[in-house]
């Protein structure tokens, strides 16, 4: 579903990403972790053309992301994304979050808008928030909305950016539950995170990155059981002591 | 002296002072309406990828940035009836003018404006599908201009002050009116005096309302 060919990118003389491939099958849950710094979060970026890339081909669904002759808005509308900012829009309710891009970009009636919205408010078990705003809800229940809010586009795959970091050690199960339940009903997914325990559980495969490279690209077998590169077992005793 | 002032002449010509409070206040609001919309307009031009537009909009702005406002009244008053080819009145190529010029100030606030709103917020935009103009319309514009409000009074303000200006080309506002009324009752200091009061109540009540708007907008 998600093809990474060979992608470089560099800001003027530093090179963020260097001639990363891999790929997301349809249904397939993949975690990206690395060092920060590393480039994860910039490759994630990439995917859905918010960050531009210099060499190499993105594709998704066989469109390619960034040509010329692709139209980047409706391949967005394809692909949910969750910020580790949460990044809801400050001056509209929840519902109104979760439908504006609804109603806007896919065209839906206010009344259907506000049903799928509502659903899946229902989902996160947020219903009972849907009238107040972004900064009466605390940062789990913020990102639960912005889960939602990617997923009332009925998105192809959802890319996650991080999103238990900003949180409060106690509302990243809130968070990390959503996602569980999302990849077991079979949502393809892709997910930066340093949550290692959520890996385990959740994801089909396990990227490692340092300095740009992909170092690692291996079964969640292989990369918590097996033989691994030396940057790789160094993060992982860092991170997993904790 | 003071026993000698005689605030009669007030009364007596109320309705001559407030038909030009009257136009002074419809031209600070057609000023300010339409420096907001011109200004923003030259805001995303000057923060548009597209180097033209950016220089051309950052031209116009330093360059109306750098005249005083009392130069472009007088300009246009000359300009705009030989630009069109008929004349269009005072009162029109007055307010041809406050918007020419208040769009540059307006220009500068609006940009910080739609800079203050977090890059994060694009991309959240942008990565629902969201166009460009989606994106500026429902997301960025919206939350730059809360962030503005106060200085977007503030300037309003300043605006409504600048209008008594427009007595080098002598339309009739309330400091011209004023000004007459002065002349032809022969009571200067009654009515130069009672012209402050309104200007300093009205700043200053505008002022108060800044304050407000400040906690009620605050995101």
């Amino acid at each position: 579903m998600i093809e990474i060919k060979n992608v470089s990118k560099s800001y003027g003389s530093f090179k963020v990403l260097t001639d990363c491939t891999t790929s997301v099958a349809k249904g397939e849950v993949v975690v990206v972790c690395g060092p920060s710094g590393s480039g994860k979060s910039t490759l994630i970026k990439t995917v859905n053309g918010l960050e531009p890339y210099q060499e190499g081909s993105i594709t998704f669904n066989g469109v390619t992301v960034g040509a010329e002759s692709t139209n980047m808005s409706e391949l967005r509308s394809r692909i949910g994304m969750v910020f580790q900012n949460f990044e809801l829009f400050p001056h509209i309710s929840i519902i109104d979050n979760i439908k504006l891009a609804q109603v806007k970009v896919l065209g839906r009636s206010d009344d259907e808008a506000e049903k799928r919205g509502m659903e899946l408010l229902e989902r996160v078990g947020l219903s009972a928030q849907a009238a107040k705003y972004p900064a009466q809800l605390s940062g789990g229940q913020q990102q639960r909305v912005a889960i939602a809010r990617g997923l009332a586009m009925d998105p192809e795959a959802m890319l996650f950016d991080e999103p238990t970091s900003a949180l409060d050690p106690e509302m990243i199960n809130e968070v990390l539950d959503v996602m569980t339940a999302l990849a077991e009903d079979g949502m393809t997914m892709m997910v930066v995170t340093h949550e290692m325990g959520f890996a385990k559980r959740v994801a089909d495969r396990v990227i490692f990155m340092d300095a740009g490279k992909i170092e690692e690209d291996c079964t969640k077998t292989e990369f918590f059981d097996q033989e691994r590169g030396e940057r790789a077992r160094l993060f992982l005793s860092k991170i997993l002591t904790h | 002296m003071l026993d000698e002032l005689d605030f009669s002449v007030i009364w007596d010509n109320f309705h001559f002072l407030l038909e030009g409070m009257g136009l002074t206040l419809w031209l600070t609001l057609l000023a300010i309406g339409g420096g907001i919309i011109f200004g923003t307009i030259l805001a995303l031009c000057r923060l548009s990828h597209i180097r033209l537009l950016s220089f051309v909009a950052g031209s116009y702005v330093n360059f109306l940035r750098s005249m005083p406002l009392i130069l472009v009244i007088f300009w246009l008053y000359f300009l705009v009836p030989l630009v069109i080819g008929r004349p269009v009145g005072t009162f029109y190529s007055v307010l041809v003018a406050f918007v020419m010029f208040e769009a540059a100030y307006y220009c500068e606030i609006i940009r910080a404006g739609i800079q203050s709103v977090k890059k994060g917020q694009i991309f959240a935009g942008q990565a629902l599908g969201m166009t460009y103009k989606q994106n500026m319309q429902y997301i960025v514009l919206p939350q730059a201009f809360r962030n503005m409000i106060p200085i977007l009074v503030t300037q309003a303000i300043i605006l409504f002050q600048d209008t008594a200006l427009v007595y080098v080309v002598g339309l009739a506002d309330f400091l011209v009116v004023g000004e007459r009324i002065a002349t032809i009752e022969n009571r200067t200091i009654e009515v130069f005096l009672f012209i402050a009061f309104v200007y300093f109540v009205m700043c200053l009540v505008g002022t108060i309302l800044v304050g407000k708007l400040q906690r009620k907008y605050a995101l």
